[in-house]
């Protein structure tokens, strides 16, 4: 089978989070970036080990500038085959685009992705792959089991779970669950430098939401203790300053 | 006290971006030894270095991560790399622990780097494969209880006797010895040459006491080696080299290790008293505000920042084969050092916190202790900077 596998690019989740240009534009300034975990740690994983269990092969898909390159060669050095980076960057749909305008010429029996990046958390990529391509998608996935051509897929849902079918060709985000961790050997990084990672251009697509701008969360406010004795010190606080009542 | 399950919060500093003068496979190796660290050494490592135990399971995933030899080929259990990702691997490996470190140096520089740089092609073909996957323990065996900053001076000697030496002497301070399965051995011939042979541990005569009441690199193994009319192979003798140079060269691969190594120890200092100062508050603010605490801080990081500096050009030479033992000697002496005296300056700032072992810094410090003498004294290092710049040769 073959695997196609979207890896993104996101800060580190230690990174400072600031913004420049009047809020509009994340400010990457000594920021230390990593290989989304939903992506690398689920997604990658699983497909590497269905490869492994039944032959195959495993590609690596990134939208984006060749800053991405060193995460893409930890994706090759954890086991992908070979890498593709469609080189240019824009909204979720951009990106979508992108992907399945590659995915469609090549007949991936999984696309594989995380459930969201933990920058933006959208979870909107594989959605849109998927409608793009007219496949099933299925989302959020924390087991993946395969019979032949059919996936037994298990969701976590409200209260419990729900467990799905479904035939390749799919999509599929994964969550927490669907696989371990791997890191890469010495071996693996050495062997990933010779691996294919091929530099594809993009195709013209119109970005269709325009960040307005971002605001970082309010500042956590001091604790304030108020005495039991005093009731309507209390009441009045939450109806004034939290407004809860 | 509850300190297993605290979360490694590590993150790395890189004042001067010198992150930017690394390639993305020495990125990747670092970053791989990192989380590999985090996820096996820090959860356990200040119960062992508490018990004064060595934790021998990391062995194998020392090995199945590429820590040992990682600049040796690949065709002899080696990972192929440069020495600039062998550096990276030994300080991260050291940001975790000094003697986890030691346990990779070992094998890597001082246990497979002779065996694939003086051994027989058979020795090579027999040793190497199985010490890069950590089938094999080895150990390194030039020290000796008299004679250790001036290691030509050695006892432990071979005699011919057919088709064996038969080997006599001890050797003190051997890091891996009462767990290795070979001991790489420096002995004299009877013409009083230096020669080095590879005894296995299961050799008639052979013992490898543990010796106890360490007060730093706890987690780490040490002992004696003693050779009572031990029969060696001559074939597990080194054929060509002979005299100092060929264990002072084993020496150098190692000290360029550690003088990375060192830059990792500070790194976890620095970090977790950063961390501590911001978090800490006295007087109503946090003790990162007060003029005192940012001079140490800024201090520590000024001169974290020179040592990776260091480090970073010593790596480049010794990709172009140009590092020379004096320049090693300069890292290794400079870069302990200053790691030794941020942890002290860490410990200040953690206050009553920095001697417990809530917080690595202790077990830092007490390490470094170690560090500081093994593998040329801090004063025997500095006098090979005196040669150098002299040509005069204080040690005689």
């Amino acid at each position: 089978m073959k695997y196609l596998v979207c890896v993104n690019k996101t800060p580190d989740t230690t990174a400072k989070i600031s913004f420049k240009n009047d809020g509009k534009e994340f400010d990457d300034s000594g920021v230390q970036y990593i290989m989304n975990p939903y992506d690398e740690w689920y997604a990658l994983v699983r497909a590497l080990e269905l490869k492994e269990a039944n032959g195959g092969e495993v590609v690596l898909i990134n939208v984006g500038g060749p800053e991405n390159d060193t995460v893409i060669r930890k994706g090759l050095a954890i086991g992908g085959d070979k890498a593709v980076r469609i080189n240019g960057s824009g909204d979720s749909f951009y990106v979508a685009s992108q992907i399945a305008n590659y995915a469609k010429d090549n007949n991936f029996d999984i696309i594989f992705a995380g459930k969201e990046s933990i920058d933006y958390n959208g979870s909107e990529v594989p959605a849109m792959v998927a409608e793009l391509l007219d496949l099933p998608f299925i989302s959020y996935g924390i087991k993946l089991e395969m019979e032949g051509e059919t996936a037994t897929v298990t969701r976590d849902v409200e209260g419990g779970v729900e467990i799905a079918e479904v035939n390749t060709p799919f999509v599929i985000s994964a969550a927490k669950g669907m696989a371990e961790q791997r890191i890469p050997n010495m071996r693996g990084i050495m062997m990933a430098k010779k691996k294919p990672l091929d530099v594809v251009e993009p195709t013209s697509v119109e970005a269709r939401v325009e960040i307005s701008s971002f605001e970082l969360p309010p500042p956590k406010a001091e604790v304030k203790l108020v005495d039991p004795e005093n009731m309507d010190e209390l009441v009045r606080l939450l109806h004034e300053e939290a407004k809860v009542i | 006290m509850n300190h297993s399950v605290k979360t490694d919060q590590y993150t790395h500093h890189d004042h001067y971006g010198v992150d930017e003068l690394l390639d993305s496979d020495h990125l990747l190796a670092r970053d791989a030894v990192r989380a590999w660290v985090k996820q096996e050494v820090s959860p356990i490592i200040e119960s062992y270095a508490e018990k004064g135990e060595c934790p021998t399971h990391l062995f194998k995933g020392l090995a199945e991560i590429g820590a040992f030899g990682p600049s040796l080929p690949t065709e002899y259990g080696g990972g192929g790399m440069d020495e600039i990702a062998y550096g990276v691997i030994m300080q991260e490996l050291e940001r975790g622990d000094s003697g986890i470190r030691s346990m990779a140096s070992v094998q890597g520089s001082l246990v497979m780097y002779p065996i694939f740089r003086y051994g027989s092609e058979a020795q090579k073909k027999k040793y190497l494969p199985k010490l890069g996957s950590g089938e094999f323990i080895g150990c390194f065996g030039l020290t000796e209880p008299d004679h250790g900053s001036n290691p030509g001076g050695m006892t432990t000697n071979i005699k011919d006797d057919g088709d064996a030496y038969i080997l006599n002497g001890a050797k003190m301070w051997i890091t891996n010895s009462p767990v290795a399965d070979l001991a790489v051995v420096w002995a004299k011939d009877e013409e009083g040459a230096i020669r080095g042979m590879v005894v296995e541990s299961d050799s008639k005569g052979f013992s490898a006491p543990e010796i106890h009441g360490k007060w730093s690199l706890r987690a780490s193994i040490t002992g004696e080696l003693v050779f009572e009319d031990v029969r060696v192979p001559k074939e597990n003798v080194f054929p060509e080299i002979k005299g100092l140079k060929g264990p002072l060269s084993c020496l150098s691969k190692a000290r360029y290790g550690i003088a990375w190594g060192a830059v990792g120890a500070a790194l976890d200092c620095y970090d977790s008293a950063l961390r501590y100062s911001l978090e800490r508050e006295q007087f109503g603010k946090p003790i990162g505000q007060f003029q005192l605490t940012q001079k140490k801080l800024a201090e520590m990081i000024t001169e974290i920042t020179k040592a990776q500096l260091l480090v970073w050009r010593l790596g480049t030479l010794a990709n172009k084969g140009k590092a020379t033992p004096a320049q090693i000697s300069m890292a290794k002496r400079n870069n302990v050092h200053m790691a030794l005296e941020v942890a002290r300056e860490a410990r200040q700032i953690h206050g009553g916190m920095g001697i417990t072992n809530e917080y690595p810094i202790m077990r830092h410090m007490m390490n470094l202790e170690t560090v500081l003498t093994y593998e040329g004294t801090h004063d025997i290092h500095l006098l090979i900077t005196g040669m150098e710049v002299t040509g005069l040769n204080a040690f005689k």
